[in-house]
């Protein structure tokens, strides 16, 4: 049976002590063994930064690709091999920055990917510059003037008709890691935004920020199901931020409508050459 | 006498004009002839002037020769553009009442396509049928091939629509027969006995190609030329298995097929130059990530949106050296439709065997003109998925590493979930293991590896073809889809007693140094043309053999070069 042991490390972590990362990574791996899911069943597709650094602190299959582009990489291996559980990691510069179009198209699509968007609302990797998500006004050195108007990456994913949208918080692993696991789950795409303190680069959203502000949509009866009332939660960001599931909803998933997966996947498929004679008739 | 019939239609964006040229020249096939086609259109959907030349012979024809011996008018101005380009004794068919044009002269010949096709099928929408049949009553040809081909072409429209254009037709061919003047009649014959061949497209060519060659998965954003690449696809995957995605963006597209290719399935995509553009960080990625990928470029005319379409030959220096940092890839440019069914086939076989990026860089004449091949013989067709590790091997590995050093650069290749074995692929310079790293020793290790790949690649490209005449005075060197013009010039110039060899080039990288150096050491004059305005061709010539040519004949117009103005230009900037 898969143990938390099986995703142990495989190369010395490279993260800032006290990084949200160890948490969200601690949530990832105890998701994965409650679902009974091995390393080798798991694709882990992620981008550059810090947090797409995570799949080589555990055990799986990575493709560890470029800045911003993890969502059509996973979309394509999850065409190739839908029997591969994929999981897409990214900071809020990958997700909401650099890939932000494709985060777009693929919620529309509904390919079955758990997406989770590491949003510390700062850029570790290259040193503390503004993302698209940090607070209005937040200056840093390519912001000496204050960062503009923040992301909207919870209304944006709903107005794109997300099947699955949930916010979790990197101080409470339990809560994130049934957020994650519920999200694996789910057939289509979720994603997954996680409120993570950032111990080097933002003085601002601090765990203590947070554990001041947030709360938990499921005990205060919130409907997951009602678009309109998750509309109202996304907007929500100040004195409260929720966190929980924001929105789920069934729909045809891109890579279950697709004639070609019926026989199997198509990494499982034979090539024969010899079956395209009735083309070569058209061409005559 | 040798047949050598060309016949045009022309007309407005919107009116059909490439149907009847599609009918004409299907005709023309069934009856085993041989058939060259292109389309010259322009960006738009309405309007403007398009046309739809063929060339048929019963001999072998490799591109088209600018004498008409029958132009189609669908309106005036394809008249006024075009009528200087007949033979003596071609014929312009024409309705007075369309084209609202009178008749100037004996070579024009009346047929009231609209009046003909209200009168028999009560459908104006078979004039262009009506004039497809008076070409072909024109032409002397066989009605009963004719009629098969609408047959075929409008089974889907049902029974009834389908024999009413057969009517149309005849009417069309019986009033040609009944009032052209003699002089104008041709008399075109079936080939009897000989095969059918098949007749498709440069792209219709790469798109067959690819899915004999087992491409499971294209992704890619409507761009001129390629566009027809990604709908063949979508739309015979349904039936055959390949997944073809529209995407959002060329970026999606290559890291998408980048994504299905580490997976395992053979994936592809399909851009011009500015797509390409999108793409070449993805390509990059494929280099370090050693994941295999075809890449289709179908150059048009730049800078930028340039002249969509249109055609050049001007990302030959941007293939080579498209992507950041240096990794192996490979570079097939086919002449025609014939090799680039077979090398795309061959670029999935190289991109698997050396698991790198192979670009087939065509362009826009070579992907939208006609050619009849001799039917593919799909036993032939070789699959080699190169050093793919059995699912039997792939459980007994405890710690497989993606990226294995080995003389060949070629490391064993598992695939994510095929079994124990985790496969870990990086961006970022990794170990053996696909895990990130910084130092020295390994970078230069994996590096290294990826770069010796390009030896292997080396053994695998064809020598260009060399035709030769004895005592030539020339070499005319080309590359890609010139191949035809160069070799019908060739042929021209003969008859003028220029003597000429001609080395083309289809397969260009890793560069067949060895053979071209070979040829240019026998010192006869070496003339490259290229469709480009910087000789891009005879510049990596001098790159890489040393070599420099003795001249070079460029266009860049945005138009394929003709047999006739090669010879025209080697007389008076040449010999």
């Amino acid at each position: 049976m898969v143990t938390v042991k099986d995703y142990a490390e495989s190369i010395p972590i490279a993260w800032c002590p006290g990084c949200g990362n160890f948490a969200i990574l601690q949530a990832l791996r105890k998701a994965l063994v409650d679902l009974g899911k091995e390393p080798h069943q798991v694709l882990f597709v992620s981008g550059i930064g810090q947090a797409p650094k995570l799949p080589h602190y555990t055990h799986g299959n990575v493709f560890n690709g470029l800045h911003g582009r993890t969502l059509p990489a996973a979309t394509g291996a999850k065409i190739a091999n839908n029997e591969l559980v994929v999981i897409g990691i990214d900071g809020d510069g990958g997700a909401y920055g650099e890939g932000i179009g494709h985060l777009l198209a693929t919620m529309r699509r509904n390919v079955n990917i758990t997406y989770m968007a590491h949003n510390n609302q700062v850029y570790g990797l290259t040193k503390g510059q503004a993302s698209p998500t940090s607070d209005l006004g937040f200056v840093t050195r390519t912001t000496p003037l204050g960062a503009g108007q923040p992301a909207n990456p919870l209304a944006l994913a709903l107005a794109s008709e997300v099947s699955f949208l949930a916010r979790g918080f990197a101080g409470d692993v339990e809560h994130l890691s049934g957020l994650l696991r519920r999200g694996i789950e789910h057939r289509g795409f979720s994603l997954i935004d996680i409120l993570q303190p950032c111990v080097s680069f933002n003085h601002k959203n601090t765990y203590q920020w947070y554990r001041e502000r947030i709360y938990k949509l499921e005990d205060e009866g919130y409907d997951p199901s009602d678009k309109i009332g998750a509309f109202a939660k996304a907007q929500e960001w100040g004195d409260r931020i929720p966190i929980g599931l924001i929105y789920s909803k069934e729909r045809p998933v891109y890579e279950e409508q697709l004639p070609a997966l019926k026989e199997g996947p198509l990494v499982k498929q034979e090539i024969d050459p010899s079956q395209f004679e009735a083309l070569l008739d058209e061409f005559m | 006498m040798a047949i050598d019939f060309n016949v045009m239609a022309g007309g407005e964006a919107g009116q059909g004009v490439q149907s009847v040229g599609m009918i004409l020249a299907k005709a023309m096939a069934h009856g085993g002839l041989c058939v060259f086609a292109d389309q010259d259109y322009e960006n738009r959907v309405r309007g403007g002037h398009n046309f739809f030349r063929a060339r048929v012979s019963d001999r072998e024809v490799l591109a088209l020769s600018e004498k008409l011996d029958i132009l189609v008018a669908l309106n005036k101005e394809t008249i006024d553009l075009h009528q200087n380009e007949l033979k003596s004794n071609g014929v312009i068919i024409f309705d007075q009442e369309q084209a609202k044009v009178e008749a100037r002269g004996e070579n024009y010949f009346n047929v009231p396509f609209v009046k003909l096709a209200e009168e028999t099928v009560k459908n104006k929408l078979m004039t262009n049928t009506v004039a497809v049949g008076a070409a072909m009553g024109l032409a002397g040809y066989d009605f009963n091939i004719l009629a098969s081909v609408l047959r075929k072409e409008f089974a889907h429209h049902g029974e009834k629509i389908a024999e009413d254009n057969v009517v149309a037709a005849h009417a069309g061919f019986d009033f040609a027969h009944e009032h052209s003047a003699n002089q104008l009649r041709q008399k075109i014959q079936p080939v009897s006995g000989s095969s059918k061949r098949m007749l498709l497209h440069g792209n219709e060519a790469l798109a067959l190609g690819a899915m004999v060659g087992g491409c499971k998965f294209i992704a890619g954003y409507p761009m001129t030329p390629a566009t027809s690449i990604l709908e063949y696809i979508a739309d015979k995957g349904r039936q055959y298995n390949a997944v073809a995605v529209h995407v959002e963006d060329e970026i999606a597209a290559i890291n998408m097929a980048v994504g299905a290719g580490y997976a395992g399935a053979r994936a592809m995509v399909a851009t011009s130059g500015g797509g390409f553009c999108l793409m070449v960080e993805g390509l990059a990625l494929a280099g370090i990530t050693e994941t295999p990928i075809v890449v289709v470029l179908g150059q048009r005319p730049g800078p930028a949106t340039g002249m969509p379409t249109r055609t050049e030959q001007g990302e030959l220096w941007f293939a080579l050296h498209a992507g950041h940092g240096e990794f192996p890839r490979a570079i097939l440019a086919p002449a025609t439709a014939e090799e680039a069914f077979h090398a795309i086939i061959k670029a999935f076989n190289l991109a698997e065997k050396y698991q790198t990026p192979v670009i087939v860089l065509t362009d826009h004449y070579l992907a939208t003109s006609y050619a009849t091949v001799e039917r593919f013989d799909l036993k032939q067709v070789k699959i080699d998925r190169g050093e793919l590790i059995s699912n039997e091997e792939v459980n007994r590995i405890t710690e497989y590493e993606r990226h294995l050093v080995t003389d060949s650069g070629i490391s064993p290749r598992a695939l994510p979930g095929q079994g124990k074995a985790l496969v870990v692929t990086d961006s970022d310079e990794h170990n053996e293991a696909g895990h990130l790293i910084e130092d020295t020793e390994t970078r230069n290790q994996q590096n290294l590896k990826r770069l010796r790949k390009q030896n292997g690649l080396k053994t695998e490209i064809r020598s260009p073809k060399f035709h030769q005449m004895p005592n030539a005075e020339f070499m005319l060197i080309g590359w890609g889809s010139t191949y035809g013009a160069i070799r019908e010039a060739a042929d021209l110039l003969q008859k003028d007693k220029v003597l000429v060899n001609v080395l083309h080039i289809s397969e260009i990288w890793p560069f067949p140094t060895e053979a071209i150096s070979s040829a240019l050491s026998k010192g006869t004059k070496s003339i490259v043309i290229e469709n480009n305005a910087t000789a891009q061709m005879a510049n990596l010539i001098r790159r890489e053999t040393g070599y420099r040519v003795n001249g070079t004949i460029l266009k860049s117009d945005g138009r394929p070069f003709s047999p006739q103005e090669i010879v025209d230009r080697m007389k008076k900037e040449v010999t």
